[in-house]
C-alpha cells in the first residue's frame, strides 16, 4: 500500500520557506536551460523561414556562404533560360544577387557597432521572398541609391529611418522604406538594387549568388545535378532551407556553453534537494517509524519520499518555466558567421522546451531523493521510534 | 577567541555529510562563475603582446569586406610617425575541410616586412630567409605547426573561397611568439595568382608606428587623408580592431551576466536554506550556550563563522576546480579564439562573492538564533 500524496504534499507545506527555496533553486537551473533553448530556438525558427525548399542558392564552388561567393553575368545567362527555372508571368523566377555588409550602430548603444547584411536584388528577387511586403515608405528605384531596410534592423540599428543616409560602396544611400519578412532572416538585411550596388562595389558585371526557384520539387534536384555536372560553370547549388539551416552552428558555442551551465548548476542543485531531503528525513525519523508500525513497507517509504522529493523539484520546474515566459518573443541579435553579419530572431519558448525543463527538475529531484529516500526506507522501526 | 574557532570546528564537524554537501554546491557555483568569467577573460582581457600598442589597422570605412586600392600603401607611409606598413588580406578557405581543427587563420602579407611589424614573433634567420625566396613559401605559427604537425619543406594547398584560386605553398618557417595562431603567406603570390577583374586589392593595412604616443594622431591623419576619396577609411588601433570582431557576436556582456546572477542567486538560496536547516537543529544547543553565559554577539559569530568557513572553502575549491579547467582546455578554440583564463580580479570577485553569499545567507538564521529566548530554546524539540 503507498503513503497518500497528501502526506507529502503536507510536508512540504509545513515547512513552506524550505520548500520554496530549494524549489528556487531547481527554477534557476531550469531557467538558465530555458533561457538559452528559447535563444537556440528563436534563432532555429528564423533560420528555418529563411529558407524555401523549391529555391536553390547558386555559388561559386567552395563558397560556403554568399558574401565570399562570385558568380558571373555568363553563368547567370546560362541557367536563366533553363526550362527547370519556375516562370512568374512570362519572366524566369531567377535573381542575381549582391552581397555586402555595412557597418552600423545599435539605437541604444552607439559604441556598439556591427556588420548588417546588404543584399542587392531586382524586382523579381523581391518578389521571390513571398513573404516580405512593406510596411513603411516604398520599395526602392532601379538605378537610384535607395535602401530598403528589414524591419529587426530598422529596430535595432541607428540611422534607419525613411529618410536617413547610409554610405556605402561608394556613396550615401537613401533610406526610402522599411520591409517585413515574417521571421525570416531577411528581416536583418538591407535591401538595394542589384546593378548599382555591384558598380559601386567594384564588381563589374559579376555578383555574389544566384537565386533560383525550380518548377517544382522534382526539378529543385535535376537543376542541382545539372549545375554540379557541369564543369565549365564551376558553381554549386545549394537548397536554400539547407543553406539557412546550416548556419545555426552560429548558436553552438551559446547552446555549448548554456548547456554546460544548466548542467553544472543542476548538480549543485541536486544537492540542495539532497540537503532537503536529508533534513526532511531526520525531522521525520520517528514518523518513519510511526508509518511501518502501521504496515507500511521499506517500498512506500522509499516510493513516498521519492515522490516528495519530485514534487519539490516540480514545483521548481514550473517556477522556472514560469520565470522564462517574459523572454518569449522579445527580440534578441546574433553575430552569424556564415554571412559574417548579425541575424535577428524572436525569442521563442516552445513546448517541447517546457517538457526538457520538467524532465531536467525532475531528473534533479529523483537524483537529490534517492539516498535519502533510501535511508528513509532502511531504518530500523524500533531504532526510529526510539529516536527524539 | 580559539574557543570560538574550537566551537564552530565542532560544528562543521556535526554533520559532516551537510557540510561536505554545502561545500561542494558552494565550489560548484565558484566554478561555474569562474569559468564565465574565465570567458570574459578570454573575450575582453586578451592578453596581447606589447607590440600591439604600436600597431594600427586601417580598414574600409563601410565594413572589413570592401577592399583598398594598393596605392593607398604609398600615402600612408608618408604619414608622419608611420615607421612600417604593409597590406594584410584575410585568405580564408579551407584547409583539408570544414572541420574546426583545421580551422586557422591565413594571411597575405609582405613577407619582406611581416616580421619586423609583428616583432614578437621570432624565426631562425635561414628560414626567414628561405620564406622571403620562395613566392608560394609560408611561414606557419608554433601552435599551428604542432597541431597539424606541419614541417619544413611540406607541401600544403588550400582552398580558396573568398578568392577564386586554390594555393599550393611549401612550408619554408616556423615561427613562435604569443599568440602565434596563424599562417603567412606572399601578397605577390595572391595578386599574381588573380585576373584583371580582381586588381590588387587589399584588406586592411598594417601599420607600425614609431611610437605608441602617435596611435590617435596617426589614425585620424590617415583617415582624413581619404575622406573625399571613393574608398574611405576607418583606422584603429589592433586592440580596438579585435574587439569590434568580439561585439559583432552580439551583446555577450549581458548574456554572461544574466546566467551569472542566476548563479549567485541560486546559490544563496541553496547557500541559505541549509544554514537555516542547521540553526534550527541546534536550537536547543544555542539555548545551552546562553545559558552558560555565551552572549548573543558570541552566538552570532559562531553561526556567521560557520558560514564563512564554508564559504572560503567552497571559494578554494571552486577556484582550484576553474585553473584545472582552463588548463585543460588551453588547446580548445572556438572560432579563432583559445585561452579561457581566469583574471585576476575574477579570483577576487570569486572569493568576495563566495563571502558575501555566506554571510548574506546565514544574516537572517544568525539574528534569529542570536534573539532566540533561552527558555524557549531549551523548549525547543526538534
Amino acid at each position: 500500500m503507498a503513503v497518500p500524496i497528501s502526506y507529502n504534499f503536507r510536508n512540504l507545506l509545513v515547512r513552506k520557506t524550505t520548500t520554496l527555496m530549494t524549489s528556487l533553486g531547481v527554477a534557476l537551473t531550469v531557467a538558465v536551460l530555458l533561457g538559452i533553448g528559447t535563444l537556440v530556438e528563436g534563432l532555429r525558427t528564423s533560420l528555418s523561414s529563411g529558407g524555401n525548399p523549391l529555391h536553390l542558392i547558386v555559388m561559386r564552388q567552395g563558397s560556403t556562404a554568399e558574401l565570399v561567393s562570385i558568380t558571373t553575368r555568363e553563368q547567370y545567362d546560362v541557367l536563366k533560360v533553363n526550362e527547370r527555372v519556375a516562370q512568374l508571368e512570362g519572366q524566369p523566377m531567377i535573381s542575381h544577387e549582391v552581397l555586402s555588409v555595412v557597418n552600423l550602430a545599435r539605437r541604444d548603444d552607439p559604441e556598439s557597432v556591427s556588420n548588417i547584411s546588404v543584399r542587392g536584388l531586382s524586382e523579381i528577387g523581391i518578389r521571390m521572398r513571398e513573404g516580405a511586403e512593406l510596411v513603411e515608405g516604398r520599395w526602392f528605384r532601379p538605378g537610384m541609391r535607395e535602401m530598403v531596410v528589414g524591419a529587426g534592423t530598422h529596430r535595432g540599428r541607428a540611422g534607419t529611418s525613411i529618410g536617413d543616409r547610409i554610405y556605402f560602396g561608394r556613396d550615401d544611400w537613401e533610406v526610402v522604406g522599411v520591409f517585413s519578412a515574417g521571421r525570416s532572416p531577411f528581416n536583418s538585411e538591407i535591401w538595394v538594387d542589384s546593378d548599382l550596388a555591384g558598380t559601386d562595389l567594384g564588381r563589374g558585371s559579376s555578383r555574389s549568388s544566384i537565386l533560383i526557384r525550380a518548377a517544382d520539387a522534382g526539378a529543385a534536384s535535376a537543376l542541382q545535378n545539372v549545375v554540379a555536372e557541369d564543369q565549365r560553370l564551376g558553381l554549386e547549388a545549394e537548397r536554400e532551407d539547407e543553406y539557412y539551416a546550416k548556419q545555426m552552428q552560429s548558436a553552438e558555442p551559446v547552446r555549448m556553453l548554456g548547456v554546460f551551465v544548466a548542467i553544472i548548476m543542476a548538480v549543485g542543485s541536486c544537492f540542495a534537494a539532497m540537503n532537503t531531503m536529508f533534513a526532511a528525513v531526520a525531522n521525520r525519523a520517528r514518523e518513519i517509524g510511526v508509518l511501518r508500525l502501521l504496515g507500511f513497507s521499506r517500498f512506500s517509504i522509499l516510493s513516498s519520499f521519492m515522490l516528495e522529493s519530485l514534487m519539490l523539484s516540480l514545483l521548481g520546474g514550473i517556477l522556472g518555466c514560469l520565470l522564462v515566459l517574459p523572454l518569449n518573443g522579445i527580440e534578441g541579435r546574433i553575430g552569424n558567421w556564415v554571412t559574417f553579419a548579425e541575424t535577428t530572431f524572436a525569442f521563442t519558448l516552445t513546448p517541447a522546451y517546457v517538457a526538457i525543463g520538467l524532465a531536467f527538475a525532475a531528473a534533479m529531484g529523483v537524483v537529490g531523493g534517492f539516498i535519502p529516500a533510501r535511508m528513509a526506507a532502511n531504518k530500523e522501526v524500533l531504532h526510529s521510534l526510539g529516536d527524539r | 577567541m580559539s574557543k570560538h574557532l574550537f566551537l564552530i570546528g565542532k560544528n562543521l564537524r556535526r554533520n559532516t555529510r551537510r557540510t561536505v554537501l554545502t561545500i561542494l554546491s558552494s565550489a560548484i557555483s565558484v566554478f561555474l562563475i569562474g569559468s564565465l568569467l574565465s570567458v570574459y577573460g578570454m573575450l575582453y582581457e586578451r592578453e596581447v603582446a606589447e607590440e600591439s600598442a604600436l600597431r594600427l589597422i586601417t580598414r574600409h570605412k563601410v565594413s572589413l569586406t570592401q577592399a583598398l586600392p594598393y596605392y593607398y600603401l604609398e600615402r600612408i607611409k608618408s604619414v608622419d610617425g608611420v615607421g612600417r606598413v604593409m597590406p594584410m588580406n584575410w585568405f580564408g578557405g579551407t584547409y583539408i575541410d570544414e572541420r574546426p581543427e583545421n580551422m586557422f587563420a591565413r594571411f597575405a602579407v609582405d613577407p619582406e616586412q611581416v616580421f619586423d611589424i609583428f616583432t614578437e614573433f621570432s624565426v631562425p634567420p635561414e628560414q626567414l630567409e628561405a620564406f622571403k625566396r620562395d613566392r608560394q613559401g609560408l611561414a606557419v605559427g608554433r601552435s599551428i605547426a604542432d597541431k597539424l604537425g606541419f614541417t619544413l619543406g611540406q607541401r600544403i594547398t588550400i582552398k580558396g573561397d573568398i578568392y577564386p584560386f586554390d594555393p599550393e605553398f611549401t612550408v619554408r618557417a616556423i615561427f613562435e611568439g604569443q599568440d602565434d595562431q596563424q599562417v603567412f603567406f606572399h601578397f605577390k603570390y595572391l595578386e599574381e595568382s588573380l585576373d584583371e577583374e580582381w586588381g590588387t586589392q587589399v584588406g586592411t593595412f598594417t601599420v607600425r608606428l614609431q611610437s605608441e604616443d602617435y596611435a590617435t594622431q596617426v589614425a585620424r591623419e590617415i583617415d582624413d587623408m581619404f575622406r573625399n576619396a571613393p574608398e574611405p577609411t576607418q583606422t584603429e588601433t589592433e586592440a580596438a580592431f579585435q574587439l569590434s570582431f568580439i561585439s559583432q557576436l552580439g551583446n555577450v556582456k549581458l548574456f554572461l551576466l544574466s546566467i551569472a546572477g542566476a548563479i549567485v542567486f541560486t546559490m544563496l538560496l541553496v547557500s541559505a536554506n541549509t544554514v537555516a536547516m542547521s540553526v534550527r537543529e541546534r536550537t536547543r544547543e544555542i539555548g545551552v550556550l546562553k545559558t552558560l553565559g555565551f552572549p548573543s554577539r558570541s552566538v552570532l559569530g559562531l553561526v556567521l563563522g560557520e558560514a564563512v568557513v564554508i564559504a572560503i572553502a567552497g571559494a578554494v575549491v571552486g577556484v582550484a576546480l576553474t585553473f584545472a579547467v582552463n588548463a585543460a582546455m588551453a588547446g580548445v578554440s572556438v572560432q579563432f579564439m583559445s585561452g579561457f583564463s581566469l583574471p585576476d580580479w575574477g579570483v577576487a570577485v570569486c572569493f568576495a562573492m563566495a563571502l558575501v553569499i555566506g554571510l548574506g545567507s546565514s544574516a537572517v538564521p544568525a539574528a534569529v538564533a542570536a534573539r532566540t529566548k533561552i527558555v524557549d530554546a531549551l523548549r525547543h524539540t526538534g
